[in-house]
């Protein structure tokens, strides 16, 4: 489902310019790069969480569709409500257009307190798309862990100090959980590579049935990164296999990317300040191991679902 | 020499826990109550406690059950929509009559609400939130020092009483700074729960003595054999639907609080002796309540000032030997009358109750009560 960007660069996002997220904010890049090339009439389901309540800021509202906020728990419910009533309204004739619903939430309202909800959405097959901006922490309420949160992370509820280097625990597989719900399409990707975002939610959107897609996008008051560098960090967590982008389509695994040099986990940590305390003594130098050795175990895992034997230049 | 120290009041609640003697924390992220959480995250694996952020606030209550039947003192933290969540929790927490202390730094509502705003909305929710018949004791600061004196003291109640003690908080006195002096606790000061004193195989888990109607807590670990569960139980903790075996137990539940209630009821008064108006305010509010009182004496009107530092068990005995007196009693409150529901059912019509409610989002003025002081003067 190749697109070019070009078709694309007059037409209208749904949330337009104006709203109150930070500059270089990852997750209104997510939904303009990912609603950029749906061509169908959208409703939008917000779980609670920055680009919530960033984008609604009274009186204003940033959204130029029609767009509900659930709590923080229940995107995934609440859309299965919107969707379940659509079809009810479709079958009686109330409704003629071809109506699409897609989700927005935080790893907050995604991974943790909104999994059972979402769990229960994929399962019963409702023709919709979850887009998690994973941004790897609860950065509306000021940085905590979340089960996102890479290992050695320092966050405000699993601080790195002299004794514990930030978080100890492995993030979760939430792409790979969304996969085993055996729905037609499920999506890892970033804001590394612009067409790879638009083609990834169009295809999700126009595929019937439910879809995820997982998108790694920075935050760039936590993350302690240059605002300039939204683009180039997500980049950088493509390349050095932190964050690998694929899909699965009707349970077929496949790499979307193959990187060509392999780059240390380094490139990616080193510019963000969550980080800093690994570049320091031996406790950070462990970590760093750590975070490497987890990249190579679960690239050989991805390799296996996929297929592949790839393995990048040395 | 007591430690002096300039806090907000969610840290006062976090440092007050600790010198209770809190040992877990399990919660989850949610604003204006972060803080105690995140304090806690750093605090407590310096004094060997553990602190876990759970995957929702669900799962925070469950957290807390757990880790006080296995021994620890616990605590955790949260705001309206987290309150919400917790209540079926808290329920198991009251049937199976474990020690839990649960702040709730109190935003507008309902739902999302205000996050980062001032309200009083929780009362009758702390009261009646989670389902079926509870005694409940809920305890509302109004200063920084409070804050800490009054996490000590909620433990002491959880431990003694046996089941969850709630403090209502609110978003402003969570973010006000002020000084609090730590007092010296010696363990004198501390309670702990009565721990069996007979051997395991005489062991009866709910078996209460009638002198206090207390049953006396073992430890997952200590050799007690304890079956924990929500279900209605008898003495052996195990389900029933024997009528005199659930009467017994929902009885004992009701009066292991009631019948300590002047112990535990604790309120505070300014200028009652002569007064003819009464302003009855909580939290906050009871701060700008008695500027306002302050303000009418000083122009001659007769004011007084009733703060209830328990809002469960309401005072209202104490409410009703004052109102035989006093004219007009005002109930300043952020919410759209809650409390005054109490007081007027405490007065029993001997004194005028006038609410005075207040829900954009802001704390009283001083000189909003004044007026209302002047108008029923």
């Amino acid at each position: 489902m190749a697109i070019r960007v070009k078709d694309y660069t007059n037409k209208q996002s749904p949330l337009s310019p104006g709203h109150r997220l930070c500059p270089g904010c990852g997750a209104p890049t997510a939904v303009h790069q990912g609603l950029m090339a749906v061509d169908s009439p959208l409703v939008v389901v917000n779980a609670t969480g920055c680009l919530e309540v960033s984008t609604t800021v009274y009186p204003f509202s940033a959204w130029r569709v029609p767009w509900i906020h659930t709590a923080f728990e229940n995107a995934g419910a609440g859309v299965s409500g919107v969707e379940a009533a659509y079809v009810a309204l479709k079958k009686r004739g109330k409704i003629s257009e071809d109506i699409k619903f897609v989700t927005f939430g935080g790893d907050g309202g995604t991974y943790d307190i909104g999994l059972q909800s979402l769990s229960g959405a994929l399962e019963r097959g409702h023709d919709f798309t979850y887009i998690c901006y994973n941004n790897q922490g609860y950065m509306n309420t000021g940085a905590q862990r979340s089960s996102a949160t890479p290992r050695g992370t320092n966050a405000t509820t699993s601080p790195a100090g002299s004794v514990v280097p930030g978080k100890l625990q492995k993030a979760k597989d939430l792409t790979a959980i969304a996969a085993a719900h055996n729905i037609p399409y499920v999506a890892q990707t970033s804001l590394y590579n612009m067409t790879d975002v638009a083609e990834k939610v169009k295809r999700a959107v126009e595929t019937p049935g439910p879809a995820f897609v997982n998108i790694l996008v920075p935050c760039v008051l936590f993350w302690g990164i240059d605002p300039a560098l939204q683009q180039d960090i997500c980049k950088q967590a493509v390349e050095t296999r932190f964050w690998p982008v694929y899909e699965v389509v009707n349970g077929e695994w496949k790499l979307t990317y193959k990187p060509r040099k392999r780059v240390p986990v380094e490139e990616f940590l080193k510019p963000q300040g969550r980080y800093r305390h690994l570049f320091k003594g031996e406790e950070g130098a462990k970590m760093l191991q750590q975070a490497q050795a987890d990249i190579e175990n679960d690239w050989v895992k991805l390799l296996q679902r996929c297929g592949e034997t790839w393995t990048p230049e040395e | 020499m007591p430690e002096v120290a300039f806090w907000q009041g969610n840290e006062a609640i976090a440092y007050g826990a600790l010198a209770a003697g809190c040992r877990f924390f399990g919660g989850y992220p949610i604003t204006p109550s972060s803080e105690i959480a995140e304090i806690m995250a750093e605090e407590l694996p310096k004094v060997n406690g553990r602190f876990i952020q759970m995957e929702d606030e669900i799962a925070g209550m469950a957290a807390v059950i757990g880790a006080s039947i296995a021994g620890l003192k616990s605590l955790t933290a949260t705001s309206g929509p987290g309150f919400s969540l917790k209540q079926e929790n808290l329920g198991l927490a009251y049937m199976a009559e474990i020690p839990v202390v649960l702040v709730d730094v109190m935003r507008g509502g309902p739902s999302t609400g205000l996050p980062t705003k001032i309200a009083q909305q929780d009362v009758m929710q702390a009261r009646w939130g989670t389902h079926g018949d509870h005694g409940t004791i809920c305890y509302s600061p109004a200063s920084v020092q409070e804050c800490y004196d009054i996490t000590v003291k909620a433990f002491n109640a959880a431990e003694r009483y046996r089941q969850p003690v709630l403090i209502l908080s609110d978003e402003v006195l969570g973010h006000m700074r002020e000084k609090v002096v730590m007092k010296k606790l010696d363990p004198t000061q501390l309670v702990n729960r009565k721990r069996p004193n007979v051997v395991p195989e005489k062991f009866i888990p709910y078996l209460a003595d009638p002198k206090d109607d207390l049953p006396c807590m073992a430890s997952f670990g200590d050799g007690y054999r304890w079956h924990v569960t929500g279900l209605t139980h008898n003495d052996w903790g195990f389900p029933t639907n024997n009528p005199e075996e659930i009467e017994k137990k929902m009885k004992r539940l009701m009066r292991k609080i009631d019948r300590f209630r002047d112990d535990i009821v604790e309120y505070e008064t300014a200028f009652t002796d002569d007064a003819e108006i009464l302003v009855l305010a909580y939290g906050s509010v009871a701060r700008s309540s008695l500027s306002a009182v302050n303000e009418a004496r000083s122009r001659g009107i007769k004011a007084g000032f009733f703060r209830p530092v328990t809002l469960w068990p309401f005072p209202d005995k104490e409410v009703e030997k004052l109102a035989r007196k006093i004219k007009t009693i005002i109930v300043p409150e952020l919410n759209c009358g809650q409390m005054v529901l109490e007081v007027e059912r405490a007065v029993h019509g001997r004194s005028k109750v006038v609410a005075q409610s207040l829900v954009d989002g802001e704390l009283f003025k001083p000189d909003q009560i004044f007026k209302v002081i002047e108008e029923v003067a």
